[in-house]
């Protein structure tokens, strides 16, 4: 059972999803996604637990032999992201039952949560799997029902939101195909650890940066890196409240997961940074990414809106932390990735509960609703405070180890624009916060709102004290995160 | 010669910058599936133009024959396809959606249509 850990934490959401869609009734396809996601984080909790007991794991599929079958391979750095992954599956489908009811349609119900269960195996599937073209497979599964989840939004222009993130997600895809197809030309092997082997020797030749091209340009369509990042927006704005805080989550954190993989276990450290000199390359483009967004946040006036462009500049944060090069920088990124996950995951299931009340997201439709709905305002307000990075929160954490990192380098104007664009975040964050609480419900007060269901208030709070938790105590987040960042290096664990 | 011999590669750039080109100039979203379908077309192109052994048979047990294309590649095309197959699918049926919502399937029409509301 051990043993076959690595397989059941891809089989068991492949499973639940031709299951929910075969009973029909929303209810128990709910119940067996709860179950599902919820056995994943036990997998995701073991297998990390695991890793760092024993080192990495290598799971031979159907028992075939590395390179010629497909491998599994655990390390720090996957663990991680695994757990991520699950576990913003296991807290958002608790919190989805009260808040699909009122957004989907009830026969649509139970193909959601088959739609949603694929979308979570294909994301734990690029995580977990050691082989290239295994990557491609999961990353299209993962895609393709985000595409659905997204289309399900009430609003129409959740179609168009769907069909662009379609037309973009799939070039990114085709993209990193043939980035996949020039590095198997030239090694004849599509086993990550074989890859990094092989590709040394070939290196010199012209088609390996041409496929290194190809998948920096694919990935960073996947992660919405400025300026690829047009499909977010839309998609995020759009999408149901329980989709948003599950894409959000998790989906670009994976894909900023893959660029490491690619870069640093693929490529190698040495190729990436001093032949490709991707640095240059990312750098410029996370520093516009986190102003030029932060600035556009800051002026929106649907508050979901507000928060995908934030994302955009979040996103610009662990990349710009990736693309340091350095221990510090790259631990900062990828604790960011858990700690992102888990700040804009409790935000957008916060204005989830709002959306379930009031039936918008509008800055004007929230206002006087800090005393209508008080504990969903006061988790956006400590989530607010989490992505403005003030202490005791986890957001503090990721800013401090960014600034550290850029002061590591000597770069000051870069850890000035980080401090610069925390205060933009107090902007927008204030914007709502006034909204909420310095004006008065605009409607009769005998109609009376109420505060959202106990199922979904519980898992949004459970998220905002998990913000405040490893805020205050970040030893378990900063030690894996660290090991991580030096295990990619090449530094030992 | 060298152009000749790489002719399925020159078939590749050329049909994946026909589909990208598509993808991108067309307002029409039934025409934009069409070019991200080229597009991914291209790249089986690339993919089974790779496995190709130069007098090779097809990879089947024969007498007599000893040299076989890699099977490896287009194993791993066939997958695509599907994805492809998924991918259009996928497409056409929001673009259907989109025609209920909308009445139109030009770009620019959606988006005056949004703009109106």
């Amino acid at each position: 059972m051990i043993a076959h850990l690595p397989v059941l934490q891809v089989l068991v959401p492949l499973l639940a999803a031709p299951l929910c869609a075969v009973v029909r009734s929303g209810r128990a396809a709910w119940a067996m996604a709860v179950v599902a996601s919820w056995t994943s984080l036990w997998i995701a909790i073991q297998l990390l637990t695991l890793v760092l007991a024993d080192g990495t794991i290598s799971y031979e599929l159907g028992g075939w032999a590395a390179p010629w079958g497909i491998e599994y391979r655990i390390d720090t750095v996957n663990a991680f992201v695994l757990l991520i992954v699950s576990m913003m599956a296991a807290v958002i489908t608790p919190y989805a039952l009260k808040s699909i009811e009122r957004e989907v349609e009830a026969s649509r119900v139970a193909l959601f949560y088959a739609a949603f269960m694929l979308c979570l195996t294909g994301l734990l599937g690029i995580t977990i799997t050691g082989d290239v073209f295994n990557v491609f497979v999961f990353l299209e599964i993962s895609s393709l029902s985000a595409y659905a989840l997204i289309a399900i939004g009430q609003d129409r222009k959740a179609l168009t939101a769907a069909y662009q993130y379609l037309i973009m997600g799939s070039v990114g895809a085709t993209f990193i195909v043939i980035g996949i197809g020039m590095m198997y030309v030239m090694t004849g092997t599509l086993n990550m650890a074989d890859l990094s082997v092989l590709l040394p020797q070939v290196s010199s030749s012209r088609t390996i940066p041409v496929a290194f091209a190809f998948l920096t340009v694919g990935i960073s369509l996947k992660l919405a890196l400025f300026p690829l990042h047009l499909w977010l927006p839309n998609a995020y704005t759009y999408a149901p409240s329980t989709v948003t805080a599950f894409i959000a989550s998790t989906a670009t954190k994976v894909a900023v997961y893959m660029l490491l993989r690619f870069f640093f276990t693929v490529f190698g450290p040495a190729f990436s940074f001093d032949v490709m000199q991707l640095d240059r390359v990312l750098l410029p483009l996370a520093l516009v990414a986190i102003f030029s967004m932060s600035l556009v946040a800051i002026f929106q006036t649907n508050i979901k809106r507000m928060m995908a462009y934030s994302s955009v500049a979040q996103i610009g944060y662990m990349i710009l932390g990736i693309s340091m090069g350095s221990v510090t920088g790259l631990t900062a990124g990828i604790l960011h990735m858990f700690n992102h996950a888990m700040m804009k995951g409790a935000l957008f299931m916060a204005l989830g509960c709002v959306m379930y009340r009031i039936g918008s997201v509008h800055i004007d439709s929230i206002r006087g609703l800090g005393k209508r709905m008080p504990w969903t305002m006061a988790a956006f307000v400590i989530g607010g405070f989490s992505l403005i990075g003030i202490p005791l929160t986890v957001g503090f954490i990721s800013k401090w180890y960014l600034i550290q990192g850029a002061l590591e380098k000597g770069w000051w104007p870069v850890a000035a624009l980080i401090l610069l664009t925390s205060l933009m975040a107090v902007l927008y964050i204030g914007r709502v916060v006034e909204a909420a609480y310095f004006h008065d419900f605009p409607g009769d007060d005998e109609h009376d709102l109420g505060e959202a269901p106990l199922a979904m208030l519980l898992p949004t709070w459970a998220l905002i004290l998990a913000n405040l938790y490893f805020g205050i105590d970040a030893s378990l987040t900063v030690g894996v995160a660290g090991s991580a960042a030096r295990s990619l290096l090449g530094l030992g664990p | 010669m060298r152009i000749l011999g790489l002719f399925n590669y020159w078939i590749f750039i050329f049909l994946m910058m026909v589909g990208f080109y598509t993808l991108i100039s067309r307002g029409n979203l039934v025409k934009k599936i069409v070019g991200l379908n080229i597009f991914q077309t291209s790249v089986f192109i690339l993919y089974i133009s790779m496995g190709k052994v130069t007098g090779g048979t097809a990879p089947i047990l024969v007498e007599g024959e000893a040299v076989y294309s890699n099977p490896l590649p287009h194993v791993l095309i066939l997958t695509a396809i599907v994805v492809g197959v998924a991918t259009t699918a996928l497409g056409l049926s929001l673009v259907i959606r989109i025609k209920e919502a909308y009445g139109t399937i030009e770009e620019d029409e959606i988006q005056a249509e949004d703009l109106r509301r």
